[in-house]
């Protein structure tokens, strides 16, 4: 009996994972589907972390590959978005902000996957370019240029450069207006 | 091209990456489904079992 079991840990990533999933998947349930898989994967293949890596990493790369191996079976045209960022609305308003947070998801929620990941695992949760290249399974390059690629295409969506106001902050502002349900998830 | 639409660029990106770690610590600030506490239990439960038979 070891008084370190390395997956008494798990619980400690939990939160993180899913807000992982949430970001891939974009689908409320789809996510906590995958985040249950992984789990039961990391319990039963427990002996495959290597102790004293970083086990957020490791659980990640669980989720994803189970994320795009399920995606690659369904084959969706088009992807099953329930809008979870929208639901997430727990945002105060930008002051200072000309990047409105609701448009803002709904720019995020159309990048390609490998994109939205990227941006995800670099910008978002702490990972370095390294580590994100090795959780992928691709070289550091193609992470940066991806999240390059994110970047440039979030500026398209918002349209960043342009002065004249866009259909997309009429289409976020319907999403919001339409999804205003009260939030207490 | 310019200085200024450098400079930009750089804003837009820094404005990217904050409102990603906004969007990011909402989502892991969510309260965790109870199914995720159940299923470590019974995880744990089965594995104790599991080895009381051996």
């Amino acid at each position: 009996m070891s008084s370190s079991d390395p997956r008494d840990e798990l619980v400690t990533h939990l939160p993180a994972l899913r807000a992982f999933a949430l970001s891939l998947t974009r689908n409320g349930a789809t996510a906590d589907d995958m985040v249950q898989d992984t789990v039961v994967k990391a319990w039963t293949n427990i002996e495959k972390f290597q102790v004293g890596t970083n086990m957020r990493a490791w659980l990640f790369t669980i989720l994803r590959n189970t994320y795009y191996s399920s995606r690659r079976k369904a084959k969706r045209e088009v992807p099953d978005v329930d809008g979870v960022f929208a639901e997430t609305l727990s945002v105060k308003p930008e002051h200072d902000g000309r990047l409105q947070m609701a448009d803002f998801k709904v720019a995020f929620e159309q990048l390609p996957d490998e994109q939205r990941e990227a941006l995800v695992l670099v910008g978002a949760s702490g990972f370095s370019y390294e580590e994100a290249a090795e959780m992928c399974g691709v070289a550091i390059g193609t992470i940066k240029s991806r999240a390059n690629r994110g970047r440039a295409h979030l500026a398209e969506l918002l349209d960043h450069n342009d002065e004249t106001p866009m259909e997309l902050t009429d289409q976020a502002t319907m999403a919001v207006v339409t999804d205003s349900g009260p939030v207490s998830r | 091209m310019t200085e200024d639409n450098n400079q930009k660029k750089q804003r837009f990106e820094a404005l990217v990456d904050d409102n990603l770690k906004r969007l990011y610590s909402d989502l892991v600030q969510e309260e965790l489904p109870d199914r995720f506490k159940d299923l470590l239990s019974q995880l744990k439960e089965q594995d104790a079992q599991g080895s009381s038979k051996k």
